[in-house]
């Protein structure tokens, strides 16, 4: 290596250093000091936590003063449940839309595509109505339906590329030994799909959890709040108790976090491998 | 296949998808560009009234001044970010992309990590950060000198809302990067490799070369930013709250509408009203869509081979 070339690559390595700081260094702050007593917060707020500042007081008032745990149940199981039946009828979907041939099939794989672009928080209004009159405005059925409706169109577009990928010889060979179409899609098909199912879910997984909209319309009891709206509204309410609020915040950052580095490579490799074009 | 069976099988694979799909999406969708004809009466009764609701909305001073200023703030909102979250992303991805770079994992996964959080916390995060009661902000800048500089950006009717903005392009920047990094490496080494024994620097490769070619991804990242800066609600709405202070000076099309639906402190919630403004939102996006399609797309394809 030249002295130029070496010159060159340790300012890339500067730059993209300096972006990585700028893109972590918020989260890492408010993730240090939730860990503080509060002159040590606005003390030196860039000094992480030592044996004479390290304090849990603000996750002790979260916990006391909030349903926590409960948010982040009712957002497990809004955004699990959603994304299990995403994935089933959307596989389900891609399959008859790519396999079989029929009359308006380009259609209907338009008419399910313009999901894709068009939000469905326009819709909101007479998604409200609908809810109300069918009895599930405040439940957690309700945030369901809606996600999994926003979902479905990403998750058929992309499983439909996957499944087109699959070699016809493998159920052609299935038909031939009589295997019923339904077994064909559910144990010679749907278990090929693992990868492309990896990507959707992350791509699933990350709106819902995060959504503050829907929780906000549907949802009016604490019973049924999620994590990001519990925290939204926790935080509006204690705004001047940093200890906790940043602990609040840290509580909602972190699984996030967590579930990122376990899944990021599939996520990384979803999106370089043009599954989303 | 026997044309029963056929129907059988599309209906059992189709019919969830399609059924959950037209009640929760579309439906929704027509039924609230349908309601936005309707007013209705303290008492709750609907009347159809045409187009009348667009006319209050676009003609009377009370409901037009707040929705152009709604809408003049969102143009402004997506103006930052297509002249600064795209630029970076594609200059990120172009450095990631160079070839010899160590760590590029690491800098993809850690870039891309503010993306995965809700904008929620983003939002408050970066208000503790920029309050002038905490200093961080402050502090950082007086450490490189520039202390005079610091102001409290997000409270500022003239600041607001680009301080805003450029958070959201924080937390979003690294989806153009990932999309346009995944082009960069799709371009065949051949075309690379010509180049370069043409004498071409890394420089000029990049910008003559690998640019061009990236330029579909570049407009379908910029199609992207569009549909979700003119559907954004959730940074306004946590860092400011539904009234989009200070002086609406940060309301965007989206806390416009959830103020119109759902009523705040200063007016009571208005269902007709409300989808009417979201009937004008899908028919901004719409026109963004279509736009896209046919002068962009249409002119991509005719170029690319």
């Amino acid at each position: 290596m030249t002295t130029d070339q070496r010159a060159r690559s340790i300012s890339v390595h500067l730059i993209l250093i300096a972006y990585s700081l700028l893109a972590v260094g918020p989260i890492l702050l408010v993730v240090m000091n939730s860990f503080k007593v509060r002159s040590a917060i606005f003390g030196s707020p860039l000094a992480p936590p030592d044996a004479s500042t390290f304090s849990l007081v603000g996750y002790e008032k979260v916990f006391r003063s909030s349903h926590i745990l409960l948010y982040y149940s009712n957002s497990l199981v809004v955004t699990l449940v959603s994304m299990a039946l995403v994935l089933l009828f959307g596989a389900m979907a891609a399959w008859a839309l790519s396999e079989y041939r029929f009359r308006g099939s380009t259609a209907l794989a338009l008419f399910l595509s313009i999901g894709i672009m068009v939000p469905i928080r326009l819709g909101s209004v007479e998604i409200l109505n609908m809810m109300r009159s069918a009895g599930l405005n405040d439940t957690l059925t309700a945030l369901v339906l809606v996600y999994v409706a926003q979902g479905l169109p990403m998750s058929i577009f992309i499983l439909s590329e996957f499944i087109q990928q699959i070699p016809k010889d493998l159920r052609d060979a299935a038909r031939c030994d009589g295997v019923p179409e339904t077994r064909i899609f559910f144990e010679v098909v749907a278990p090929l799909l693992r990868p492309a199912i990896a990507t959707v879910a992350v791509f699933t997984i990350v709106p819902i959890w995060n959504d503050l909209w829907f929780p906000l319309i549907l949802t009016s009891s604490d019973s049924t709040h999620t994590v990001t709206l519990g925290v939204q509204q926790f935080l509006g309410q204690y705004i001047t108790d940093w200890n906790s609020v940043l602990a609040a915040l840290s509580m909602a950052i972190l699984p996030v976090v967590m579930i990122y580095v376990i899944l990021s490579r599939q996520l990384i490799a979803g999106l370089t491998s043009g599954a989303v074009k | 296949m026997p044309r029963a069976k056929l129907a059988g099988l599309l209906l059992f694979f189709l019919g969830p998808a399609v059924t959950i799909y037209v009640l929760f999406s579309i439906y929704p969708l027509v039924a609230t560009m349908a309601l936005s004809t309707y007013t209705s009466d303290p008492s709750g009764a609907r009347s159809f009234v045409g187009l009348a609701n667009f006319e209050t909305l676009l003609g009377d001073a009370l409901w037009s001044k707040p929705f152009w200023n709604a809408f003049g703030n969102n143009l402004i909102f997506f103006a930052v970010h297509m002249c600064v979250q795209n630029p970076i992303g594609i200059a990120l991805a172009g450095l990631l992309s160079l070839p010899g770079v160590r760590l590029k994992g690491f800098y993809r996964t850690v870039m891309f990590l503010p993306t995965m959080l809700s904008v929620v916390i983003v939002g408050f995060s970066w208000n503790l950060i920029l309050s002038p009661l905490w200093g961080v902000a402050a502090g950082a800048l007086k450490a490189v000198g520039l202390g005079s500089l610091f102001a409290p950006w997000l409270g500022l009717e003239s600041s607001a809302l680009v301080t805003l903005s450029l958070i959201s392009v924080w937390q979003f920047v690294g989806i153009p990067m990932m999309l346009i990094y995944a082009a960069l490496l799709n371009i065949p080494e051949e075309l690379i490799d010509a180049a370069r024994v043409d004498g071409l620097g890394q420089f000029r490769i990049f910008f003559h070369i690998k640019l061009p070619l990236v330029l579909p991804t570049i407009s379908l990242v910029s199609v992207l930013t569009f549909v979700a800066n003119f559907n954004a609600f959730d940074l306004i709405y946590s860092v400011k709250g539904a009234l989009a202070g200070p002086n609406f000076a940060t309301d965007i099309l989206g806390t416009f509408f959830y103020r119109t639906f759902f009523g705040n402190q200063l007016q009571l919630g208005n269902p007709t009203m409300g989808a009417a403004v979201a009937t004008v939102m899908f028919f901004i996006i719409l026109l963004g869509l279509c736009l896209y399609l046919f002068l962009v797309q249409r002119r991509i394809r005719r170029y690319a081979f």
